[in-house]
């Protein structure tokens, strides 16, 4: 700024640097230190970093599987096949979720009281208790006290519930698979109908008037004037739903579903690579988390613009 | 022998915003006491002028000295600048979760490291001068625009400062409220605090002002005192300035 | 009276003929569920196994004649919520008792004060006879847990969401890298790194109890949420706010702390609420590392031979004791986010 120079202590850019500096110092120091006790509590322990584990044979059997899988398969294809189960469910699951939260979103606004409050009870239930135990109670209490195969119970023979799961329309879900879907599409769905109240709450009551007054119908209105305003609103909490869908997707472990936490938690049993599963796992999720905060910017980006 | 009279001196002031030349190599002198408007088109870069006399914005060539105190990167500097230069906002920039009261002491105790009790003497007095003694603690939420700018001008002088400036301290009050606020400001400026305004008021401007300066696209047009600027100005661009304003 | 409640019932139930079927079938369904479900719990519920486990499932095997510390215990977290709460409902008449006015800057002290003070009560040592941790399980577990985290969270999610705002380059990318990595992973991950990587990053000397790891896992991810709620609260600050404070000659610290702070806090505080809940329902994964707390208790009673296969009345009940807090949290957060717009 000018010629004359403070001297340097007093200078705020030269504190910006030491500061910043300090930072990196400190952070190198502990990475170094922490990296230190690590090595050494691994050499006591026998065991070397490295991941040529992958390559071993895994010798543990997924009870279920869409690739080809056997216990003698290597370790690497054993995590595929539970990065596989992983997306199953957590497709499936973002998929079913939204369409139970958009209406139980919607009932809470009904103007049936009944339908309302209804919703509600469910809104309330699902939200204020821990997914961990819903997935308890489904599994245990509902799947497992169910008839077993020989006496399904069915609805209008479309779907079969027994001890070994749901079958629709031929298609067999084991109760594994089934409870966590479930449990985690109900659980998400309960704050996904608080987004979308919240969402339609936020258009303006103008919005409704001025439909009305061009004598839209309720129906029309809601569908061309103010769900397209409030998906604006709804799009962004939406998106961290859906991550949370995809990282409970790992309580799999509580149930026995082999996802890709449980085997990779089966790996680090056999192996005691903690430090490399570690690894596997963290890359693995933040890549969902990746693959889902891009999709969903994009639709994000679609939706803000139709506001202008 | 100059520091003596001359309170601010700013030479040769350029600034960018990224490409953008806000100020264009600008002058300018204030003496003790003196009263100095400061009009121009909005985007004349009046603003960033006046906010670069306490360090809120930064400048990349030329300098500025307050009060024989040089601005610069010098942290104590600019912390002994912001102690003798007081503000006052278009928006009045008063802190919401304090009380009337709290805001004025504010500064005081934690700057100055006044005692409570001192400071709270001291804020009782300023109040009692901008006339808001009986709502020292309300919340600034509870007060109308003009009082809440009568108390950022009591806040500011709790600091006791040697300059006050004034970054269009009207442009955010209702009509009715202008008056009260200018009317503190007056006796400010008769107390002879030196005191740099950008403002619209023009009759503000003949009446108190020493000198009124119009800016226009980051440089400074014309200067003079308030009875030639607005009956015989000499530059064709104040003239024109003045036409859309009067 | 009669004809305001037939008014009522065709203006919510039945003013058109969807309507009039949606109820119709809610109903069905609704008495169709209620009369099994009533069946169910007189008739073919066994609710012993409730019954008898209480004690186990609200403070597990803590010693029966140290009961009394836990009651101290849970007079000195009444008594700050107590005060908490009449501070932020006082706040409504924005002139301030004076009494509490008085209380607001020891607030956030206290509570990080009562931590260790608790903790001796809970643990013994210092005159206390001990008691191991081994034996603190169940509710008071999960309770104990969840408030230990955010308390400790949420001075170092205060400064993680300083460095994530902060205009120095370096300390705003280590923050951002620290939020995004925890927030992309799984509590359960973040549960195992403290559970079994921990003890490797540390020198081998050094062994922690269990619950300590936990407590640091939890605190691991749930900092990283509280620095997001309060960065949020950070940008709802004006600007002009910051000018305001530097232009009396406010140090940047001083700024932030007096101006800034407090206002962005307040901001939040709903949030912060809702992070809790959030946390105390994400205590149930410590069932998973191995430790009793709520939902392990659960599990662990589950397996008492007497009681096999008694899920649904076991869930039930623990399904309710975290409701009861969980929605009376909720319920008083949503109060305060009215409190605070208006």
């Amino acid at each position: 700024m000018t010629h004359s120079k403070p001297p340097l202590w007093r200078d705020h850019r030269f504190w910006q640097i030491i500061v910043q500096l300090a930072a990196v110092i400190c952070a190198i120091l502990i990475v170094v230190i922490l990296g230190l006790n690590l090595n050494r509590n691994l050499q006591q322990l026998g065991i070397k970093f490295g991941f040529n584990f992958l390559q071993q044979e895994a010798s543990f059997d997924i009870g279920e599987t869409i690739l080809s899988y056997q216990p003698t398969d290597t370790y690497t294809r054993a995590l595929l096949v539970g990065l596989i189960n992983s997306l199953r469910v957590a497709i499936a699951g973002i998929f079913l979720t939204t369409i139970v939260g958009i209406t139980a979103g919607i009932a809470r606004l009904s103007d049936n009281w009944l339908v309302r409050n209804i919703s509600l009870v469910y809104v309330e239930i699902f939200r204020n208790t821990p997914l961990l135990l819903q997935l308890f109670f489904w599994y245990f209490a509902v799947f497992l006290s169910l008839p077993n195969v020989e006496h399904k119970a069915s609805v209008l023979g479309l779907i079969k519930f027994s001890q070994n799961g749901i079958e629709l329309l031929g298609l067999n879900f084991s109760p594994e698979f089934s409870t966590l879907l479930l449990g985690l599409t109900f659980y998400t769905a309960s704050f996904i109908a608080e987004i979308v109240r919240g969402g339609i709450q936020s258009v303006a009551k103008g919005q409704w008037e001025a439909g009305r007054s061009l004598g839209l119908k309720p129906s029309l209105i809601m569908r061309l004037v103010v769900l397209p305003q409030a998906l604006r609103v709804i799009v962004p909490p939406l998106t961290s739903q859906y991550l949370n869908l995809a990282k409970n997707s790992s309580l799999a472990i509580a149930i026995g579903y082999p996802d890709i936490y449980f085997v990779a938690s089966t790996t680090f049993n056999q192996t005691g690579k903690a430090v490399e599963v570690m690894l596997l796992i963290m890359l693995t999720y933040l890549t969902f988390s990746l693959i889902i905060s891009f999709l969903m910017n994009l639709l994000n980006h679609t939706v803000q613009i139709q506001e202008k | 022998m100059q520091e003596q009279t001359q309170i601010i001196v700013a030479e040769n002031v350029h600034k960018w915003y990224g490409k953008f030349h806000v100020l264009k190599g600008v002058d300018l002198i204030v003496d003790r006491g003196e009263v100095v408007v400061l009009m121009g088109p909005s985007g004349s870069g009046k603003s960033t002028f006046i906010r670069t006399f306490n360090a809120l914005e930064d400048y990349q060539e030329g300098s500025i000295r307050i009060n024989g105190i040089t601005l610069s990167n010098d942290l104590r500097n600019i912390e002994l600048i912001r102690q003798e230069v007081g503000m006052v906002f278009q928006q009045f920039n008063l802190f919401p979760h304090l009380t009337i009261l709290n805001n004025v002491t504010l500064a005081p105790i934690w700057v100055h490291k006044l005692s409570k009790i001192k400071a709270k003497e001291l804020a009782m007095q300023l109040l009692e001068r901008v006339g808001i003694l009986e709502q020292a603690n309300k919340y600034p939420g509870q007060l109308s625009g003009g009082q809440q700018q009568r108390v950022a001008i009591a806040r500011a002088l709790a600091m006791q400062p040697k300059i006050m400036l004034f970054d269009e301290p009207t442009s955010a009050l209702d009509p009715e409220m202008v008056r009260e606020v200018l009317d503190v400001m007056k006796n400010l400026a008769r107390e002879g605090m030196t005191m740099v305004i950008v403002t619209h008021e023009v009759g503000f401007a003949r009446e108190v002002a020493d000198r009124v300066i119009l800016m226009d696209s980051g440089s400074l047009v014309e200067s003079a005192t308030p009875e030639l600027f607005f009956t015989a100005p000499k530059q064709e661009r104040t003239r024109k300035f003045l036409s859309q304003i009067l | 009276m009669q004809k305001i409640q037939l008014t009522w019932l065709r203006k919510n139930l039945f003013n058109s003929w969807y309507n009039s079927l949606l109820t119709i079938l809610c109903l069905l369904l609704i008495i169709q569920f209620i009369r099994k479900f009533v069946w169910w719990t007189i008739a073919e519920a066994q609710w012993q196994v409730v019954q008898v486990n209480l004690p186990l499932f609200l403070v597990g095997r803590f010693p029966q004649t140290s009961y009394w510390r836990l009651w101290i215990v849970l007079g000195i977290i009444t008594f700050l919520i107590v005060i908490t709460w009449s501070v932020f409902i006082t706040q409504k008449n924005l002139i301030k008792h004076k009494f509490i006015n008085l209380l607001v800057p020891w607030l956030a002290p206290t509570w990080l004060l009562s931590c260790p003070l608790i903790l001796w009560f809970m643990g013994g040592g210092l005159g206390l006879q001990s008691i191991s941790t081994n034996l603190w399980n169940g509710l008071i577990l999960t309770l104990l847990m969840a408030v230990i985290s955010i308390v400790i969270s949420f001075p170092l999610g205060i400064l993680l969401a300083l460095g994530r705002t902060s205009n120095l380059f370096i300390i705003r990318w280590f923050s951002i890298l620290y939020i995004e990595i925890i927030r992309g992973l799984p509590l359960i991950g973040i549960l195992f790194i403290a559970q079994v990587m921990l003890p490797l990053f540390l020198p081998t000397e050094l062994r922690l109890d269990r619950l300590i790891r936990g407590i640091a896992g939890l605190v691991l991810f749930s900092t990283a949420y509280m620095a997001e709620n309060v960065r949020g609260g950070l940008q709802s600050i004006p600007r002009e706010q910051i000018e305001a404070a530097k232009a009396l000659g406010l140090p940047t610290p001083l700024v932030i702390i007096l101006v800034v702070l407090p206002q962005a806090l307040r901001a939040v505080i709903p949030a912060i609420v809702g992070q809790f809940i959030g946390l105390l329902k994400d205590t149930s994964l410590l069932s998973l590392v191995g430790l009793v707390e709520l939902t392990g208790m659960s599990r662990s009673i589950l397996a008492q031979p007497q009681f096999i296969g008694r899920y649904a009345e076991v869930y039930i009940f623990v399904g309710l004791l975290y409701w009861v807090f969980c929605y009376s949290m909720s319920l008083a957060s949503r109060r305060l986010e009215k409190q605070l717009i208006n």
